[in-house]
């Protein structure tokens, strides 16, 4: 690895002006199971990484039935499943915090992280954006909000500007009747970088027999994870039914622009998508009627 | 550029001082710098386990976490199973289920074996399996290194 | 714990039980001192310069910046190795082999495959050794490059070598080719075989490259003294290997290197070739000090040696009752850059489980732009299987015959000809295919279509010639009892304690009494490679024949204690006693503490090459699951039998077993070499050279039938290869049982199952 300075600021207001004066010679690191991976092979080069694991509100993780999680950037996954309440409110969370990497890897790596990191195939984000998370930002010119399904922008790029960076990621509370599940399909059974990933969530009305909205984000099939509102918004006021479920499926998968790679080909992929996509649709609605 | 950076922190409950550059990982530390050469390599970015060490009480590969950032925190590591009055249960279990054949990894997955077994005696062949899935072994195939796992787990109870 | 072991005759007091072995307490603390672990005062770190380009002529090399980079020691190049300097009419008839193993080591004239080494810098860090490898100037004139056999072998083929020309049946080609060897095998005649079968299928596929996949790096530690002495501490499974090939591409002699091989992670026939030494050797001759030169992961997949890729051709005949009339294979194996493929072996495996009377088979070792193929656990065996079983299982379903019984009526036994010539003595296959047929596995009905996935059942079979080879061995009786063994055989998977059980049940003491240890170049005779499944069958024997002796020369030493004949003493179960005078009598600790001081201490010593070293048959049994929506195939049950003669130690030939199998599972499954349009290989790394994970497999039921080799006082025979040929073609039948596709190539993943399902669908 070339050489780098390693800071360690205790205040939003000390990381972003680190940040700000080094420009993209500097970057902040949460657990590091991405950067330090990219700065070993030569993909990333820096003159300073800067700690966000001593900043108190990257590292914030609380919940409430009425505000929803504060998920600090820097918490990693294993904190998020090991509170039994918090894992109760967002299986469809937990769903990605529980397969990315391996115990190891959640013992470090973190949701915020994975959204900035932003590589198309991110396994935190789709569940993220499903559940409406918005991502917090702070910078030299202040605060700002960014919906996370905006947040990337390109593969391993975001809104992110100069001396920026995510202090915390807003779930809202689950509403009732409402189910997330995320789901990837990869050819081993843990460790591997998403084929494809499919997010989905829905709200069902009283009766748990009819939908009322649902989101639906895609991993590993376009540049960005895929934010599929046709898709999900064909669910919109349909009885629950395998045929809302399979033209939810198919649209989605025409959201899809993926490629052929060393992973897999456009046509596996597109295919991975509808299958996925029917399979969280189900979850979720199991999940939403209390299954 | 300024020079290396001094570290103190906590290894196998003892008060270790080192001074390593910030590029160097916990993994070279503890090898290069600290000569505990127990803590293996095996791809040097966390997709096989060998360098599993524990940290604040969690699992992690030492391979992803920077040297400077172990600063007043707590390591344990493959060298400090053992004490003056005999090997771990985990390590005794490894031996007798020959869960071990060139025991490169043997190492890694011990000490991933004890952040299960620390938190859950009990679990199960799958609640094992999915734990070590970050531990790779070439050798065994993984039997007999399950086998071992639960009969640690019996012998920790 | 006997519950898996079959036809076992004989009950030994050590051989057959499981001991826990004598090094394991060190490598569960991580006290065992692996190559990469050593340190020495002084040392200075090696990093190598590695071609981005799979074919390319190096045009020049400008090291200058590289060595004036602060806290560089020395830089090397091709031109640092002696065949530099060293003229064809010097060099005669062996002018060739040595330009490929020095070319292999640091590339000169042109680089063949990417990650070819072309240089390399000696630091005082890696990190420092990393920078100055970057102002290393190369300039490549890139070529075109040529990654299939198929393509290496066709009319017109960009050639890698102009001065490789194909030696086939006798005769050495006049113009150069990428092919450098076809063997061809014959018996009888295969013409009329076809025309008398019922059945005839034939089939081609291909494997692709695929890696050992040892967790350790290979890595290479050496001090070249100011007296020429060089000393070399490395991971490898030959110490003596290591110091032949040193000796001969440095041109140094062998009297003057020493090699210690330390602990090794992994080898599965990977860690015999040197990359790392040579250099290591190198840079600590320019700088004067000890120089490590450890790969990392990506030049292990990159630069190491991984097992040959393959296209080959099966076609078998077949009676309507299910005899075997005639077998014709072709294979091609690539063997990377340079010739060396095991094409002849796989020729020789091929058929090796079947009773034959007509066989043509022929076999081309092809090189090609990619890493240097080296040794993989039965090399070339598993690639014909994958063929010969998956053609076999074909004709099982055409004739409506259950695949046990095909090859029960057409097994090979004691008395059959393999078609290369050799005779088979007593072997276990017949055995191991009996054993299967009654096992639960197999008796159990596979579950039909559980939560909407296919399930399927296959079984392959599978040989490995396994060897004797030259070992020695050193015994010595301790003054208090214990004996101390040292072999040269370095032990990667229990070694240590199955010799000692042998050497326990020599000399009728405790085990715990037996002290193995291994040894470095100049303390122990001659002793090749640990691999080829010998080690527990030779370096067993010579422990064996020097036990002998030290129990003669127990007696011999009684004798004189007691001052009376030799013919009068014998040594019975530990026990050195008078035949006649039953006072006279001393336990073997007893006539140990007294060694000293009756004549010093009572050693022997045996190098043996021998031969009686017993083939390995074996039969496996899995089931698989397919998921139809995602291709995904999980194997959910394995049974792994096989003829392992006399287990010595049952839990480590289980671990063979197990280990050997779930290499097999993730070569037929996830492993290739994927590389991209340049012949680049894109996924050097864990993550996407998907080996099978624990999260992967169920447990992996074992047998060990032992049939035991006549070869061996107590039977042994090699097991450690066998083991990896049957799961390719076992998994690709189950896969062909649950959904129907019949899978040619490997691996067999989850996109290519879509691909045939939806092919099938179609059609």
């Amino acid at each position: 690895m070339e050489w780098i300075d390693f800071a360690t600021p205790k205040t939003i207001s000390e990381a972003v002006e680190l940040l700000a004066s080094k420009g993209d010679r500097a970057k902040i690191m949460a657990g590091g199971t991405d950067l330090i991976v990219q700065l070993r092979g030569g993909r990333r080069s820096l003159d300073l990484v800067v700690d966000g694991k001593q900043i108190p509100e990257l590292n914030e993780m609380s919940y409430s039935a009425q505000n929803g999680l504060v998920l600090g950037a820097a918490v990693p996954c294993y904190r998020l499943y090991a509170d039994a309440t918090i894992s109760a409110a967002y299986p469809g969370l937990m769903d990605s915090a529980t397969l990315i990497g391996g115990i190891q890897i959640q013992g470090r790596a973190t949701v915020g992280g994975n959204i900035c990191n932003a590589a198309p195939s991110g396994d935190a984000i789709p569940a993220v954006i499903v559940l409406g998370g918005v991502c917090h930002i702070a910078g030299p010119n202040g605060t700002r909000e960014v919906a996370t399904e905006d947040f990337c922008t390109g593969p391993g790029r975001n809104v992110l500007e100069t001396g920026e960076i995510l202090v915390s990621v807003h779930i809202p509370a689950p509403q009732a009747h409402s189910g997330a599940s995320y789901l990837r399909f990869i050819p081993r059974n843990e460790m591997d970088i998403a084929v494809a990933g499919v997010g989905s969530s829905v709200v069902l009305d009283a009766s748990g027999q009819n939908f009322v909205s649902a989101r639906i984000s895609l991993a590993s099939v376009a540049p960005i994870p895929v934010f599929a509102k046709e898709a999900a918004d064909s669910l919109a006021g349909k009885p629950v039914s395998e045929a809302a479920i399979q033209e939810a499926s198919e649209k989605a998968t025409a959201a899809a622009t993926p490629i052929s790679d060393m992973r897999g080909t456009i046509k596996q992929r597109n295919h991975l998508v509808g299958v996925l996509t029917r399979r969280t649709l189900n979850n979720a609605v199991q999940r939403a009627r209390g299954g | 550029m300024p020079g290396p950076t001094h570290v103190q922190t906590t290894i196998n409950g003892e008060e270790v001082d080192f001074l390593c550059e910030p590029r160097q990982s916990l993994l070279e530390v503890l090898r290069d710098i600290l000569g505990m050469t127990g803590t293996k390599e095996g791809c040097n970015d966390g997709n096989c386990g060998a360098c599993t060490v524990i940290f604040d009480g969690r699992i992690i590969n030492s391979c992803l976490v920077l040297g400077v950032e172990v600063q007043g925190r707590e390591v344990t590591t493959i060298e400090g199973l053992a004490t003056a009055d005999g090997l771990h249960p985990i390590q005794t279990a490894f031996l007798e289920n020959a869960a071990l054949q060139c025991g490169i990894c043997t190492p890694g997955f011990i000490m991933a074996s004890k952040g299960l077994l620390d938190g859950e005696v009990d679990a199960d062949e799958g609640r094992v399996r999915h734990w070590l899935a970050g531990n790779l072994c070439r050798c065994t195939g993984y039997d007999k290194i399950v086998r071992a796992v639960l009969d640690a787990g019996q012998k920790m109870k | 714990m006997v519950a898996n072991i079959v036809l076992s005759e004989i009950e030994y007091t050590h051989v057959g039980k499981r001991p826990v072995r004598p090094d394991g307490v060190d490598k569960v603390t991580g006290r065992a001192q692996y190559g990469p672990d050593i340190t020495l005062r002084g040392l200075l770190h090696g990093k190598v310069l590695r071609s981005p380009y799979a074919h390319a002529r190096i045009k020049s090399i400008d090291t200058s910046q590289a060595e004036a980079y602060p806290g560089v020691r020395a830089v090397i190049t091709a031109q640092d190795l002696p065949f530099a300097s060293l003229t064809r009419e010097e060099l005669g008839a062996g002018y060739q082999a040595l330009k490929f193993a020095s070319n292999h080591i640091l590339a000169s004239g042109k680089v063949l495959f990417k990650g070819h080494a072309v240089a390399a810098v000696a630091a005082a860090n890696l990190h420092v050794a990393e920078e100055a490898v970057k102002l290393i100037k190369v300039e490549y004139e890139e070529l075109r490059v040529v990654i299939s056999v198929l393509d290496a072998m066709e009319e017109g083929a960009t050639l890698l070598h102009d001065d490789l020309f194909t030696s086939s049946l006798g005769e050495t080609a006049k113009t150069a080719s990428n092919v450098a060897a076809h063997s061809r095998f014959e018996i009888g005649d295969v013409q009329q075989g076809f025309a008398d079968a019922d059945v005839v299928v034939e089939r081609e596929f291909q494997t692709a490259s695929v890696h050992q996949g040892y967790i350790e790096p290979q890595n290479g530690t050496a001090f070249w003294n100011s007296d020429g002495q060089l000393d070399v501490w490395c991971s490898t499974q030959g110490a003596f290997t290591v110091r032949a090939a040193l000796a001969d591409v440095l041109r140094h002699p062998v009297s003057k290197i020493k090699v210690t091989p330390m602990e090794m992670g992994g080898g599965f026939g990977g860690k015999i070739p040197i990359y790392n030494e040579p250099l290591a050797a190198l840079l600590s001759k320019k700088s004067g000090q000890p120089v490590k030169v450890v790969m990392n992961r990506i030049e292990v997949f990159e630069a190491s040696g991984p097992a040959a890729g393959s296209w080959i051709m099966v076609k078998i005949g077949a009676t309507k009752d299910g005899k075997i009339t005639a077998c014709r294979a072709e294979l091609a194996l690539d063997a990377g850059g340079f010739p060396g493929s095991p094409a002849a072996s796989a020729a020789m495996c091929a058929f090796a489980c079947y009773d034959y009377p007509n066989g043509l088979i022929d076999s081309y070792d092809v090189v090609v732009n990619k890493p240097k193929t080296a040794a993989y656990r039965a090399p070339g065996s598993p690639q014909a299987a994958f063929a010969v079983e998956s053609v076999v299982d074909e004709i099982c379903e055409k004739l409506g015959v259950d695949p046990i019984e095909f090859r029960l009526t057409n097994a090979s036994k004691e008395g059959t000809r393999r078609i290369e010539g050799p005779v088979y003595r007593r072997i276990g296959l017949v055995e191991c295919l009996e054993a299967a047929r009654s096992h639960d596995h197999y008796q159990t009905p596979v579950d039909g279509q559980p939560n909407g996935k296919l399930r399927g059942r296959g079984v392959a079979s599978g040989f490995w010639f396994n060897r004797g080879f030259v070992s020695s061995c050193n015994v010595t009786v301790n003054p208090d009892g214990t004996v101390g063994v040292v072999t040269g055989s370095v032990d990667l998977c229990g070694t240590k304690a199955s010799i000692a059980q042998q050497t326990a049940e020599v000399l009728g003491i405790a085990y715990e009494d037996i002290k193995p240890s291994v040894a470095d170049t100049d303390s122990i005779g001659y002793t090749f490679i640990t691999g080829g499944s010998r080690t527990t069958f030779a370096t067993g024997l010579a422990a064996i024949n020097a036990s002998q002796d030290i129990k003669q020369r127990m007696v011999e030493r009684a004798a004189a204690i007691w001052e009376a004949p030799v013919a009068d003493v014998e040594y019975v179960d530990g026990v050195i006693q008078h035949k006649a005078d039953s006072e006279l009598k001393m336990t073997f600790k007893e006539l140990a503490q007294r060694s000293l001081t009756t004549g010093g201490p009572i050693t022997a010593q045996c190098n043996i090459d021998p031969s009686g070293e017993g083939n390995s048959f074996a039969l496996h049994v899995v089931d698989v699951e397919v998921d139809q929506e995602t291709g995904k195939v999980d194997v959910v049950r394995y049974t792994a039998l096989q003829d392992c003669g006399k287990a010595v130690h049952p839990s480590y030939v289980e671990g063979q077993m197990q280990g050997g199998a779930v290499q097999g599972i993730g070569w037929a499954l996830n492993e290739e070499y994927f590389f991209n349009d340049q012949g680049q290989m894109s996924n050097s790394s864990f993550l996407d050279y998907r080996m099978p994970i624990s999260l992967d497999l169920p447990m992996i039921d074992t047998v060990i039938v032992e049939v035991a080799n006549p070869g061996h006082p107590y039977g042994v025979r090699g097991v450690g290869e066998s083991p990896i040929v049957p799961p390719l073609p076992a998994v690709a039948n189950a896969v062909y049982r649950a959904t129907g596709v019949r899978m040619q190539t490997l691996p067999i993943t989850p996109g290519k199952v879509l691909e045939g399902l939806w092919d099938k669908n179609e059609g």
